[in-house]
């Protein structure tokens, strides 16, 4: 049964039908096709097979012969970890805009359902130009997504999101192009396989770089992302930074990495130096903001530094030590970037739900605007508290899983590194736990907040599913690592063999 | 071989072209439409005779060889009826309500088609001239037809200077390769050329030739009439110049640089790089300043015209088909986006200026809709047939080495991404000046409609088109 492609093609018509229902009947509607969406992508985990790195759930179909483009899908332990968390994240972002959006329901719904497909097929085509179609395409839902019901600065915020991306990925567009007049093939699996020049190398390298640092979004092109957030409506925020993010994330491990390993290893001081700089340096900006969704969107890109740290710091640990343990070091790294994509899903998610909670109450974002919520939403305000924990990396949340691994990791590489990027540690404590201490601590603030009241229960139900999986993956986190360590070994190990 | 069946569809057309003419003398005012229902009935004949007299396999040439009937002429001349049948559709009220004599227009437009046609089919250099003249000849008066417009008279007294110009440059670079090579044909010229690739008088010839080209696209540095054209024209002679001209374009491009100059590659590589890349550039940038809505077409026009003529420069079959697929995949988008346009036309108050579009979505969303889908594909992101086009240039262009080439064109499609994301912007995120919905026939909502899916169907399933271009230069 070609499991990737229902998944792909449910969501996609389904919101295409989403659109057709009308806004009377579109919630129902939508939610029913998400929940599908979501149970048919469980085969993908219960049917994986953990032992290989091979591509599985394969589907394969000549698409445009004359160019050598094919329909071709498939998953890793990479790329299926983020498949579930898409349609995990659907669901919660459907449940969230219930009664939330009143404007144009139908369409808002529909947009996130069709992004949704796309997202699904950017991690799961195995063909270079697949990817490429479904990694562009997203753009336009969230452009009308963040335009249509964004805040005030919308227009501003949504061209600007879409033209940085946008000036990213047409690099990587001509990179893929000259892969493919070299490999004859744009099959992902054979630009792994290609012997590259040490100048192309470099050239194709900063081709990527650019679409995926963009995406994820690396210091210093990250100024589109507070702007993004803060305007995008509170779903988009919150797909924005689970999920969208991520496939900046994955690029890295599918294109970067694999493809041009010598110029990654060339470069890795450059990358491991702007990862560092977005952990401590980012992480003092948001410590400086008043508003609460720049301050969670700040903290997304410290987090991110976390991502390209650990992918990065393969290169650093393998010059460093040549000993038997060497893989399993790099593979640490790897995976804890892994795992730090994952969690940041879920705790991110749950951020920017939890701001969207007050905001559809008080429609204010500034911390300065609220004081003691605790005291009228009591259930809202522990959930905040519990999200804020994990999101500062509390030991216990998964929060803590892909930090730890990934500093464990950096120790290997260069002490220097490790210290810094432990600062987090200290300063994703500061900047969350004073945010919650404003807003949730404290007397009351004002009338406003005096009439505040507590989530009901479609908002519990949708922050208590999340809380779950942050506490799941926090104390177990071994199925999700179980997943990936084949594929990843697997990749670190291409890796560290030269293409010259 | 006077194989005189083979022109049928031209000859079709023709008699119907006098049919209508005369006809209009004797119809009284209050049943000007027939003049529409029978050109459509007419194009609709002449594709269906196309494809009937197309050859089953190879060329075959009428007339001692001046008129042939190929792969690429009957794609070519298949989506120029096609492209003109819509932009029939969408001009039909629009001419209605301006009261622009009826029969005139039609004729003229169909004179247009026929000299489209012609230069499709031609393989000697007299053909190709002949029916380049029968076309802007027609472009001429059609777009002075709103006569007691003066910018439409400005906008026609302008085309028509220039048009002459690079017409005479055209002819005078046809002397010079008549005159180095001893031949009008094609084939005899490229036969001639291939002992003696430098020869002077050929490649000052080609000079000559390539403006001649690039004025009839509108490629910069000869871009000066478009803009002004574009504007002035009625709206419904503005999208017919923007539509099927394309087409007619890229095979007046192909017809003489690589039916007749493949030779002197080297030489016209060269030329349509600076053309290439400075129609890139001026188009995108200067686009970024427009108010008006078709102006900013005119130049986006400019731009697209940068990437067929990348796809030509190649060199490579790859290239002509992909050049051929951004032309007819353009001229579809085109039509959609100015045939909008006429849709939203009020009572003779023309829609030019982009704040005229504003809140467009709050309107009528399925115009809103169809117009993004149009717009994104002309920015090229998937999964729209745009994307498809500009991947096949650049895959064409990095193929012979010029990756430099497809960098600038990447590039630059980000500065047009902007214009057009402008234009979204006020189609869907701010408040409509006026709240009714935009009324057009029903028969041109179906269309726009369908047009709208096409270029997503295409987008999905490139390969139908792609097929047939790359057949079309495939041995």
């Amino acid at each position: 049964m070609p499991i990737l492609s229902i998944i792909i093609w449910l969501t996609i018509l389904g919101g295409v039908l989403v659109l057709f229902v009308g806004d009377n009947r579109c919630r129902p509607v939508a939610l029913a096709i998400s929940v599908v969406a979501f149970l048919f992508s469980l085969p993908l985990y219960f049917g994986f097979d953990k032992t290989t790195a091979q591509m599985q759930f394969t589907e394969n179909v000549a698409w445009l012969p004359s160019f050598d483009i094919n329909y071709a899908l498939g998953v890793d332990g990479i790329a299926m970890p983020l498949i579930l968390l898409t349609t995990f994240i659907n669901i919660i972002v459907v449940i969230s805009a219930w009664e939330v959006i009143k404007d144009k329901p139908a369409m808002y719904l529909a947009s996130f359902l069709i992004m949704t497909g796309f997202m699904v097929g950017v991690f799961a085509a195995t063909d270079a130009i697949l990817f490429y179609i479904f990694f562009e395409a997203t753009l336009i839902p969230m452009f009308l997504i963040i335009g249509i019901w964004g805040g005030p600065r919308r227009v501003y915020a949504t061209i600007k999101f879409f033209l940085y991306t946008f000036l990213g990925s047409v690099f990587m567009l001509v990179a893929l192009i000259y892969l493919y007049s070299k490999a004859g093939s744009f099959s992902i699996a054979a630009f792994h396989e290609l012997p590259i020049a040490a100048n192309a190398q470099t050239l194709i390298f900063l081709a990527f770089f650019v679409a995926f640092a963009v995406k994820i979004p690396m210091w210093p092109v990250h100024t589109w992302l507070p702007d993004a957030h803060v305007e995008a409506p509170t779903a988009g925020s919150a797909v924005l930074a689970a999920i969208m993010l991520k496939m900046g994330g994955y690029g890295f491990l599918r294109f970067s990495l694999p493809v041009v390993p010598d110029a990654s290893a060339q470069l890795a001081w450059l990358m491991i130096l702007l990862s560092l700089i977005a952990v401590v340096y980012i992480g003092f900006v948001a410590l400086a903001q008043s508003d609460m969704k720049k301050l969670i969107a700040y903290s997304s890109i410290s987090h991110m530094g976390f991502v390209t740290l650990g992918m990065f710091i393969v290169f650093g640990i393998v010059t460093n030590s040549t000993g038997s343990e060497t893989t399993s070091h790099a593979v640490m790294g790897v995976e804890g970037a892994m795992v730090q994509m994952i969690s940041h899903g879920f705790i991110s998610a749950a951020m920017f739900l939890c701001v969207g909670v007050v905001y559809d109450r008080m429609h204010s974002r500034q911390i300065a605007d609220y004081g003691g919520v605790v005291n009228t939403m009591p259930v809202f305000a522990a959930f905040m508290v519990f999200f804020a924990m994990s999101n500062a990396g509390l030991p216990g949340t998964s929060g803590f899983v892909g930090e730890f691994m990934v500093i464990l990791a950096s120790f290997k590489a260069n002490f220097w590194f490790a210290f810094l990027a432990a600062t987090t540690l200290i300063l994703g404590a500061a900047y969350t736990l004073w945010m919650v201490k404003r807003v949730i601590f404290g007397e009351v603030a004002n009338d406003n907040v005096a009439a505040l009241t507590d989530v009901n229960r479609r908002e519990k139900c949708m922050l208590a599913i999340l809380a779950a999986m942050v506490l799941f993956f926090g104390l177990w986190p071994q199925p999700l690592v179980d997943v990936m360590h084949a594929s990843i070994e697997h990749l670190v190990q291409h890796v560290t063999v030269s293409k010259l | 071989m006077n194989n005189i069946g083979l022109a049928t569809p031209e000859i079709f057309l023709l008699c119907a072209i006098c049919v209508i003419l005369i006809g209009d003398l004797f119809v009284s005012e209050d049943r000007r439409p027939y003049a529409y229902a029978l050109s459509q009935v007419s194009l609709l004949i002449t594709l269906f005779l196309t494809w009937t007299i197309a050859p089953d396999s190879g060329d075959v040439s009428a007339f001692s060889g001046s008129f042939v009937m190929d792969k690429m002429s009957v794609v070519c001349k298949s989506w120029i009826l096609i492209v003109s049948i819509g932009v029939f559709l969408y001009s039909r009220d629009y001419v209605n309500a301006r009261k622009i004599t009826n029969g005139e227009y039609y004729t003229l437009a169909l004179s247009g088609v026929l000299g489209m046609m012609i230069m499709v089919s031609s393989s000697t250099m007299l053909t190709l001239y002949l029916g380049l003249e029968l076309l802007s000849l027609s472009l001429y008066a059609l777009v002075a037809l709103n006569r007691k417009d003066a910018r439409s008279s400005e906008a026609a007294m302008k085309y028509f200077v220039l048009g002459a110009l690079a017409s005479g440059a055209l002819l005078y670079g046809i002397s010079m390769v008549y005159g180095a090579t001893g031949s009008l044909h094609f084939s005899e010229i490229a036969a001639n050329l291939a002992g003696n690739e430098n020869s002077t008088a050929a490649v000052f010839g080609l000079a000559f030739v390539v403006v001649g080209i690039a004025f009839k696209f509108g490629a910069a540095p000869f871009h000066m009439w478009v803009p002004d054209v574009y504007d002035g024209a009625p709206t419904s002679v503005a999208l017919y110049i923007s539509a099927a001209p394309k087409i007619a374009a890229f095979a007046l491009a192909i017809r003489f640089l690589v039916d007749g100059l493949i030779t002197a590659h080297s030489s016209w590589q060269v030329m349509l790089i600076v053309l290439a890349v400075l129609s890139l550039v001026l188009g995108n940038i200067i686009a970024i300043a427009q108010v008006s809505f078709k102006r900013l077409l005119a130049y986006s026009t400019i731009s697209h015209v940068g990437f067929i003529l990348m796809g030509i420069l190649a060199g490579t079959n790859e290239g002509y088909s992909a050049a051929m697929f951004y032309a007819i995949t353009y001229a579809i988008t085109s039509m959609g986006a100015f045939g909008i346009l006429l849709a939203m036309d009020r009572m003779g108050v023309d829609i030019n200026l982009l704040t005229d579009l504003r809140g467009l979505f709050r309107r009528s969303p399925v115009y809103a809709a169809v117009m993004m889908v149009l717009l994104i594909s002309m920015t090229g992101v998937p999964p729209t047939v745009g994307f498809y086009a500009k991947l096949a240039v650049l895959k064409a262009v990095v193929s012979v080495d010029l990756t430099w080439l497809a960098i600038i064109a990447v590039l630059m499609s980000v500065v047009g991404a902007f214009y057009y994301l402008r234009v979204i912007k006020y189609m869907f995120f701010d408040e409509p000046a006026e709240p009714t919905p935009v009324l057009a026939a029903f028969d041109v909502q179906v269309g726009l409609t369908l047009n709208g899916l096409a270029v997503v169907w295409f987008g999905i399933f490139p390969g139908m088109i792609m097929a047939a271009c790359v057949a079309a230069f495939a041995g």
